[in-house]
């Protein structure tokens, strides 16, 4: 039984000030099992860190299902209402993007350990935990209290995917996450991915340099404008 | 649960959602039809809400949507002109609490749920003390030893962060900041489940802004208080919700996870205030 089963799911933006339907994807059908890497490939601009964003809610899917097997039971991630989305984005699926809005005055450290916190790990427990992960993607210990919001792109990418792997979940959608790491970053990265598919721990990627990961992949689906076009519902 | 095969997937841009499977826990706050006139303008029109336990639920709109006044209702300081309203809270889960008299009201509004205005004159008064301010809302409940009191003002007053070696300073005399965290504190002294927010940082400096925003996000965590937040910025509503409402001339135009509405709305409206910000 799949993890997750996508299927005819599409995406349509609609621009009211331009009045137009503009199509990303159409009629998407896959499926993951528990443990699998399914890296998500395509030409830039074809939508590929949309679906991500679908699949975590930032966006709303158009149409289609995506049948999500949860620990309350199956769930369908394109029709459940938010607060289920709320709950599933705290305990089940995790999203790992490029870029990391830190709050202000928010220090690393606690920026990592906040999602534990928030699961109702105790603090001792969630400071260790976010401590042992920031050590292992090595950023500098004199930077934890700091304010990630004075960081350069690389370290705070370092918290981000800190906070981003440092609660256990079902799903992962990792988008672009090697973006801006150092080679022994890109390295650490790998392996804790490669540990958190060992215990099970499902994973789709969009990754401008899938070679990082390469051994950890088992599919891929392409993404092409023909698939778009195929079905074209444009606007104007 | 409606039956999401019969679901089209190209005619429908914009499919409606499923009821909770998942959260079991009912909705610590279920306003249905919040309705609100002034003379002839319906400063709220038909407006629902609905909060659970421990979330932050944001309520954003410009100036005149009747976002505030939304608070006020829920507040149970203003009359309604329709719409009925529930906490679920014990021994007041079948009541529609714009029907009770205004005694049990203002019992309702001492025990359950607090509030911080933008301006903190309408919360605060200004020459008490900070720590007098908070004892006041702790002698409602019959307190009466000074010691007491003192001690659980400023557990309040730790807990929303104020310095306590200002607490016999009138608000008067505090900067905006502070003033905020004395609001907060009176509001959080009796342990409500149900915090209501209304601008809380709008006209604070932007760094004193962060820690505010900062000591609500730990407010809510530690305390798990259910929060509603009305703000016109939409990086206090960011940092802050975890869903929002957008309002528009008394209605609720859309609502969604907060970065939902603020990376993909739906709404005309909504594009427009989105794609207005800085």
């Amino acid at each position: 039984m799949p993890l997750l089963a996508v299927s005819d799911y599409s995406k349509i933006f609609e621009i009211h000030h331009l009045g137009r339907q503009i199509p990303v994807f159409q009629h998407l059908t896959f499926d993951l099992m528990a443990g699998q890497f399914l890296l998500v490939s395509g030409p830039n601009g074809i939508g590929k860190s949309t679906l991500l964003r679908c699949l975590y809610r930032s966006y709303l899917p158009s149409g289609g299902r995506a049948i999500f097997d949860s620990s309350y039971g199956k769930i369908d991630l394109a029709r459940a209402s938010d607060i289920d989305i709320l709950t599933l984005r705290n305990e089940e699926i995790g999203f790992v993007t490029q870029f990391l809005r830190p709050r202000p005055r928010v220090s690393a450290l606690e920026l990592v350990a906040e999602p534990l916190l928030g699961s109702g790990v105790d603090e001792g427990e969630a400071f260790e935990q976010a401590r042992d992960l920031l050590l292992n993607f090595g950023l500098k210990e004199d930077l934890w209290d700091a304010y990630p919001t004075t960081f350069s792109g690389g370290e705070q990418q370092k918290v981000n995917l800190a906070r981003a792997l440092v609660a256990p979940r079902r799903l992962l959608l990792l988008d672009e996450p090697t973006a801006s790491l150092d080679i022994s970053t890109r390295e650490s990265l790998a392996n804790r991915l490669g540990e958190l598919k060992d215990q099970g721990v499902a994973m789709i990627g969009v990754l401008h340099h899938p070679e990082d990961v390469e051994h950890l992949i088992d599919d891929t689906i392409e993404l092409s404008s023909i698939a778009v076009h195929a079905n074209g519902v444009v606007g104007d | 649960m409606t039956d999401t095969l019969s679901h089209d997937t190209t005619a429908n841009v914009h499919p409606t959602l499923d009821a909770p499977i998942i959260n079991r826990v009912p909705p610590l706050v279920v306003a249905r039809n919040l309705t609100k006139y002034y003379g002839s303008i319906k400063a709220v029109d038909g407006v629902d809400v609905v909060a659970y336990p421990g979330e932050i639920l944001g309520i954003v709109g410009e100036s005149g949507s009747g976002k505030s006044t939304v608070l006020r209702l829920l507040n149970l300081e203003e009359a309604t002109n329709g719409g009925v309203y529930n906490l679920q809270i014990s021994g007041l889960t079948n009541t529609n609490l714009f029907e009770l008299d205004r005694f049990d009201k203002r019992d309702v509004r001492v025990h359950h749920i607090g509030i911080v205005y933008q301006n903190p004159h309408l919360g605060l008064r200004m020459r008490y003390s900070a720590s007098g301010n908070v004892a006041e809302r702790l002698l409602i409940t019959g307190e009466r030893t000074f010691r007491t009191l003192r001690s659980k003002s400023n557990d309040s007053l730790l807990a929303s962060e104020f310095p306590l070696d200002r607490v016999d300073d009138p608000p008067s005399v505090l900067s905006g900041g502070m003033q905020q965290r004395v609001q907060l504190a009176k509001a959080i002294a009796l342990q409500p489940e149900l915090l209501l927010l209304d601008e809380p940082t709008t006209g604070l400096d932007v760094s004193i802004q962060a820690t505010v925003l900062d000591t609500l996000k730990r407010i809510q965590r530690l305390r798990t208080i259910t929060m509603i937040l009305v703000s016109h910025d939409l990086g206090v509503i960011r940092t802050l919700a975890d869903r929002v409402m957008v309002m528009r001339n008394g209605r609720v135009v859309e609502q969604g996870l907060t970065d939902q509405i603020l990376e993909d709305p739906q709404d005309p409206y909504t594009q427009q205030l989105v794609h207005a910000k800085l």
